[in-house]
C-alpha cells in the first residue's frame, strides 16, 4: 500500500511551483493572530484578482502555552494568476513569528525559499521552549533557505509608540506589522485592511489607529529596508490577475457555503428550516452562521447534546419544517440511533458531518475523510441513507442544496460530508444567480387518499406522503417500530419486515435515477488510469492529474459527489480504465466501497496525517502506477 | 388550514384508535389511558392539534391508542423530539409520555433540559419503579434492596424522586397522581391549563414485575391516612375521624421543616396547618420529598407558578431579529468583501453591503 511521504524532496519541490503562483505560510504562536493575518491577506489577495486557496492549521487548545511547539498556529495561502485548487504543497515564503513556529514549519519550506523571522522573539527562553540548542538564525542550520531576520517586535513597538499602549497591547500589533510587510511584498492594497480595522475597533479608535500604524510601518519597512550584511533584499512579487469568468465574486469558507446552501435549499423547498446543533469542532461554525439568519425562516436550537440536536430536528421535520443537524464524527456517532428513527419514519432530514481526524476525540482541528463508512454503513439494522460529499468550499453550497432536495423529494435523511479543511478553507466564489436555482417545492398531504388515509403509501419514487400534525382528518401514529406496508401500523410479521426492508433499500437506491451521471472532471472515459476521489482531495488530485497529463501521461480524474447511491454509470465508467487509483485521507474507505459495488481493482493511496494531500504525493503515485 | 365550524363536543370514545391495546391485562396503563381519554374532551382538545410524543418502554406505546397525531420515538429522547415539534409549530398541544427508566435513566438529560427551558407541554411520567418491557430489571426509581433479574441480591443504589428531580431542574408545574385515582383527570386538566412545562408523576402499578409496590399509599384501605390531596387555598389535611384521626401538615419554624400535627375538632387553624399555595416553591421542595415517616404521599398539584415558555421566547426572538430585514438570498450571498471580474478582467471592489468578512 502506498502512503504519502512527509518530507519534500528537492526534486519534488522543483516541480511543485507553478511559476504563476506563490505559496505563503504565516506561522506564529496561537496568541499571535496568525489566522487573522492570513484571513486579511486572503481578502486583499482576492480583491487583487488572484485565484487562491487557503489552509488554516491551528492547535486544538484555545490558549496553548506561549512559545511552545504545540501552540503554533499557521495559515497557508496559495495564490496566483492560474487555476488554483489547493493551498499549495511547499511554501515559497515562511513568516515565522517565533522559534517554535520556525521549527514546526521550516521543513515544509521549498529549498531556496524565503524565511522571514522575528529575531526579537529568538530569546534564550523561547529557543528552549522550541527545543533549539542554539539559535537557528545564527548556527547555519537554515542554510538551504534564504533568511531575513529582523526584530519585528521592536519595530512594532516603535511604530505604535505614539499611541501610548502597554507593552502587551503594543506587541499585539505585530501581526499587522507583518501583514503590512507581506502586502508590500505582493503589491497588495492596504485599504480594505484599514477599513476592516476601523470597523473592528470602532469602540476603541486608538487601537484601530495603532494597528493601522503598525500595518503602515511594516509596509514602509519593505520599501526602505536595507538588510544589513545579509546580501538579501526583500523580493517583491507581481502576480497577474487570474483569468476568471465574468461576474460578482467573494471569498467563501465551506462553513458559510453550507449554511447558505441550506438556507437556499429550504427556500427552494419552500419550507422554514429548523437547525438543531451542539457545539463541536469543526462543525460549530455552521451553527454560528445560521444563528444570524433568522429572517430566512431559520430557527436554530443549541441542544443539550448531539442526540437532542438531531432528535429536535426530526421533531421539527415531523411538524413540517426542514430539519437539519450538523456535527463532526464523534457527534455523528451519537446521532446514529436517531438517524435510524428518521429512516424508519421516513422523514426528511439533512445531517452534515464536518469530518475530523478520528477515532474518538482524535484530531479535533485536523482534517480527515475517515467517516465514509460511518456515513454509508454506520447504523444498526439495514438502514440505508443517501450520502453526498462536497469537494471544496464553493462546491459545498451546491451540495447542501442537493441534500435538501433529496431529503424532501424522497422523504429520507441525507448525510452531507464536508471536512475540517473545507470548513475552514476559503476560496473565491462566483456568486450564483439565485433565480437560476431550480425550485423543488414540497407538497404536504392535506386530505386522505382515495379509500382512506395511508401514511406509508408510495409514489413512483417510493416516497411516502409528508403529513403535518395540525392537518384535520389525517391523524396517524408513526414510530421506530417496524411499520406495516401502506398503513404504517405496527407490524412485526416476517413478510412485512422483508417487504419494508426491501422498500427502504429500493427507495434509496432509486435516488440514482434522479442524479446526474458521473462525469470525468479531467481526461476522458477509458484509458490507462483513472484517479478517483471524493471530498476535499479534489484540489490536489486535480493538479496532480493536470501535471501528469501535461507530461503526456494517460490519466483521468473522476470525482464522486454522490457517494450513496452512486451514479448509475459509475461501474461501467470505472471498468473502462486499466487501473484505478483512489487517494483518500483515510485507510481506504471509498476504495473498499468501489471494490464491493463494482468488483473493480481499485488501488488505495492513503494519508492520515491530519494534513491534506500534497500534489506531489499524488503525482508520484500516478507516476508509479504508469511505470 | 381548513376553516371548520366548531364541532360537537367530543367524547372519550372519539379519542380511541382502532389499534388493539397491547398492555398486560390489569396493567395500570389502562387506567391512565382512560383518564387521558376522559380528560381530552373536557379540556376542549382537538385531535388534529394534539400530538403525543413518547420514548421507549411500556408507557411509550401510549400514542398508538390515542386518536390524535402520535410519535413513538426512541429511548429517552421524547422531550428532545417534542422540543423540535413545538418549536416548529407552537400551535400544537404536545404531550410527552414517558416512564421512570425512559425519563430518568437513559433520558435524564433531556428531561432536565425540557423542564428548565420550560417548553409548553405536558410531561406524564408513568412511574412503576421497574423496567417492564425488558422484563423486570430494577429502575432508577426502584427502592433500595429491590430484587430483580439484574439485582438478584437487591439493588444498592438510592432511588431518584421524579417530582424532586423535576422541581430541582426548574419545573414550574409539578403534580402527582396514580393510575386508578379518580382525581387523575383533574390533575391532568391542571397540567394542561398550565402554560409551560407541566410535569406529572403518575404512580402506575406494574402487575407483572412490581405488583402493588405503591400499596403503602395507593391501596383503598387506609388511603385517607396515607394520601394528602393538595388543593390551592385549602389546608393540608389528611386522615379522618373514622381512621386514625384528622391530621395536618404544619411548618416546624424552629427546624425549618414540615411537621405532622393532630387536628382536634376540625380546628386546623389552631393546629397551625398550612394552607396550600401552589406558587410557594419552598414548600413545594418539602412536599416532593414526601412520603416518609408519619408523612403521607403528597398528591395533586404540588407546585404551579407559570413563567414565560421556551417556544414563546424563541418565536419572539426570531421575530425581533427578523424585523425590518428581507429574506433576500441573492443579497446574502453577495455580502462580505466582493469584487467584480469584468470583460477585460478589470476588477473593481464593489464595496457592497456588509463587512462581515470572517475567516
Amino acid at each position: 500500500m502506498a502512503s504519502a511521504a512527509e518530507i519534500i524532496t528537492p526534486k519534488e519541490a522543483e516541480g511543485a511551483l507553478a511559476p504563476e503562483s506563490v505559496v505563503v505560510r504565516f506561522a506564529g504562536d496561537s496568541g499571535d493572530g496568525m489566522q487573522l493575518t492570513g484571513g486579511q491577506f486572503t481578502l486583499s489577495t482576492a480583491l487583487a484578482g488572484n485565484d487562491l486557496a487557503t489552509f488554516p492549521d491551528f492547535p486544538a487548545e484555545i490558549r496553548a502555552p506561549q512559545g511552545t511547539l504545540f501552540g503554533v498556529s499557521a495559515f497557508q495561502i496559495n495564490f496566483g494568476s492560474s487555476d488554483i485548487t489547493t493551498a499549495g504543497d511547499a511554501p515559497d515564503v515562511l513568516v515565522a513569528m517565533n522559534p517554535a513556529a520556525l521549527k514546526t514549519n521550516v521543513k515544509d519550506l521549498k529549498p531556496g525559499g524565503l524565511i522571514i523571522a522575528d529575531s526579537g522573539e529568538f530569546t534564550k527562553r523561547n529557543l528552549e521552549k522550541a527545543k533549539y540548542e542554539a539559535s537557528p538564525l545564527e548556527d547555519g542550520s537554515l542554510s538551504p533557505w534564504r533568511v531575513l531576520a529582523f526584530d519585528i517586535s521592536q519595530l512594532t513597538m516603535d511604530s505604535v509608540k505614539p499611541f501610548g499602549l502597554g507593552n502587551k497591547e503594543a506587541l499585539r500589533c505585530k501581526n499587522m506589522w507583518t501583514l503590512g510587510l507581506a502586502l508590500w511584498m505582493f503589491d497588495r492594497s492596504r485599504e480594505p485592511i484599514v477599513a476592516w480595522l476601523r470597523a473592528k475597533f470602532a469602540k476603541a479608535p486608538e487601537l484601530a489607529e495603532a494597528n493601522i500604524a503598525a500595518l503602515n510601518a511594516g509596509h514602509a519597512y519593505g520599501e526602505t529596508a536595507e538588510i544589513g550584511g545579509s546580501g538579501i533584499t526583500l523580493p517583491q512579487y507581481h502576480l497577474d490577475r487570474a483569468a476568471q469568468p465574468q461576474g460578482l465574486y467573494r471569498t467563501i469558507t465551506g462553513a458559510d457555503a453550507i449554511a447558505y446552501g441550506l438556507v437556499a435549499g429550504a427556500q427552494l423547498a419552500e419550507l422554514p428550516m429548523f437547525y438543531g446543533g451542539y457545539p463541536i469542532t469543526p462543525a460549530s461554525s455552521v451553527l454560528h452562521a445560521l444563528s444570524k439568519l433568522k429572517e430566512f425562516g431559520v430557527t436554530t436550537f443549541q441542544a443539550e447534546d448531539e442526540i437532542a440536536a438531531i432528535a429536535s430536528a426530526i421533531g421539527a421535520s415531523y411538524a413540517g419544517q426542514l430539519g437539519v443537524t450538523c456535527s463532526s464524527g464523534p457527534g455523528i456517532a451519537l446521532k446514529g440511533e436517531a438517524m435510524g428513527l428518521a429512516i424508519m419514519t421516513e422523514l426528511p432530514l439533512v445531517v452534515v458531518n464536518v469530518q475530523r481526524g478520528g477515532p474518538s476525540t482524535g484530531l479535533p482541528t485536523k482534517t480527515e475523510q475517515s467517516d465514509l463508512y460511518q456515513a454509508v454503513y454506520g447504523r444498526n439494522g439495514d438502514a440505508p441513507l443517501p450520502v453526498i460529499a462536497a469537494r471544496s468550499p464553493a462546491d459545498a453550497f451546491e451540495c447542501a442544496i442537493e441534500a435538501c432536495r433529496i431529503a424532501t423529494q424522497y422523504m429520507t435523511p441525507v448525510m452531507l460530508l464536508s471536512d475540517g479543511y473545507i470548513a475552514n478553507a476559503a476560496e473565491p466564489w462566483k456568486v450564483p444567480d439565485v433565480d437560476a436555482l431550480e425550485p423543488f417545492p414540497v407538497r404536504f398531504l392535506d386530505a386522505a387518499q382515495e379509500g382512506g388515509l395511508l401514511p406509508y403509501a408510495r409514489d413512483t419514487n417510493l416516497k411516502r406522503p409528508w403529513i403535518k400534525p395540525g392537518t384535520p382528518g389525517l391523524m396517524h401514529r408513526i414510530g421506530g417500530i417496524e411499520k406495516q406496508v401502506n398503513t404504517g401500523h405496527l407490524d412485526y410479521s416476517p413478510a412485512n419486515h422483508q417487504a419494508m426492508t426491501d422498500l427502504r433499500r429500493d427507495k434509496v437506491l432509486g435516488i440514482a435515477n434522479g442524479i446526474p451521471d458521473q462525469d470525468v472532471s479531467q481526461g476522458q472515459a477509458g484509458g490507462k488510469l483513472a484517479v478517483v476521489g471524493w471530498g476535499s482531495t479534489f484540489g490536489p488530485i486535480h493538479q496532480a492529474v493536470r501535471r501528469a497529463r501535461a507530461k503526456g501521461q494517460d490519466v483521468s480524474h473522476i470525482h464522486i459527489r454522490h457517494i450513496w447511491p452512486m451514479p448509475k454509470n459509475l461501474g461501467e465508467l470505472l471498468k473502462s480504465y486499466d487501473r484505478i487509483l483512489v487517494p483518500e485521507m483515510n485507510t481506504g474507505q471509498l476504495k473498499t466501497v468501489l471494490r464491493d459495488q463494482f468488483l473493480v481493482d481499485a488501488e488505495p493511496l492513503n494519508k492520515t496525517s491530519g494534513q491534506p494531500f500534497r500534489i506531489a504525493e499524488i503525482e508520484a503515485a500516478i507516476e508509479e502506477l504508469l511505470k | 388550514m381548513n376553516d371548520m365550524t366548531p364541532p360537537q363536543k367530543m367524547t372519550p370514545k372519539d379519542w380511541e384508535t382502532d389499534q388493539e391495546v397491547r398492555w398486560c391485562p390489569g396493567c395500570g396503563d389502562y387506567a391512565i389511558l382512560k383518564a387521558v381519554q376522559r380528560t381530552l374532551p373536557e379540556i376542549g382538545a382537538r385531535p388534529e392539534n394534539t400530538v403525543f410524543v413518547s420514548g421507549i418502554g411500556c408507557s411509550s406505546r401510549f400514542p398508538y391508542y390515542v386518536e390524535s397525531y402520535g410519535f413513538h420515538t426512541i429511548h429517552g429522547r421524547a422531550p428532545a423530539i417534542a422540543t423540535g415539534v413545538k418549536l416548529a409549530n407552537p400551535e400544537l398541544d404536545v404531550w410527552i409520555i414517558t416512564g421512570d427508566g425512559d425519563a430518568l435513566s437513559i433520558g435524564g438529560n433531556h428531561t432536565m433540559h425540557v423542564l428548565r427551558r420550560n417548553l409548553n407541554c405536558q410531561i406524564l411520567l408513568f412511574n412503576n419503579e421497574i423496567y417492564g418491557l425488558t422484563k423486570g430489571q430494577y429502575s432508577p426509581t426502584s427502592r433500595e434492596g429491590t430484587r430483580s433479574p439484574s439485582t438478584p441480591y437487591g439493588s444498592v443504589d438510592h432511588p431518584a424522586k421524579p417530582a424532586a428531580f423535576a422541581l430541582g431542574a426548574g419545573a414550574r408545574f409539578v403534580a402527582r397522581g396514580f393510575d386508578v385515582s379518580k382525581n387523575l383527570p383533574e390533575v391532568l386538566t391542571a397540567a394542561y391549563n398550565h402554560k409551560g412545562a407541566a410535569f406529572v408523576e403518575i404512580f402506575q402499578n406494574c402487575i407483572v414485575y412490581n405488583k402493588d409496590v405503591f400499596n403503602d399509599f395507593a391501596a383503598p384501605k387506609g388511603a385517607e391516612d396515607r394520601q394528602l390531596w393538595l388543593k390551592h387555598g385549602e389546608p393540608m389535611l389528611f386522615g379522618s375521624d373514622k381512621t386514625g384521626g384528622v391530621k395536618g401538615i404544619t411548618l416546624d419554624r424552629e427546624n425549618l421543616c414540615l411537621k405532622v400535627v393532630d387536628v382536634v375538632d376540625g380546628d386546623w387553624q389552631a393546629a397551625g396547618v398550612i394552607v396550600h399555595d401552589v406558587r410557594n416553591r419552598s414548600v413545594a421542595h418539602m412536599l416532593v420529598e414526601m412520603p416518609f415517616g408519619p408523612f403521607p404521599m403528597a398528591l395533586g398539584v404540588l407546585y404551579d407558578d407559570p413563567a414565560p415558555s421556551f417556544e414563546e421566547g424563541v418565536v419572539a426572538q426570531n421575530r425581533k431579529a427578523s424585523e425590518g430585514k428581507k429574506a433576500d438570498l441573492q443579497k446574502l450571498l453577495s455580502t462580505g468583501q466582493t469584487w467584480v471580474v469584468g470583460p477585460q478582467t478589470e476588477a473593481a471592489d464593489t464595496g457592497s453591503a456588509g463587512s462581515g468578512h470572517e475567516l
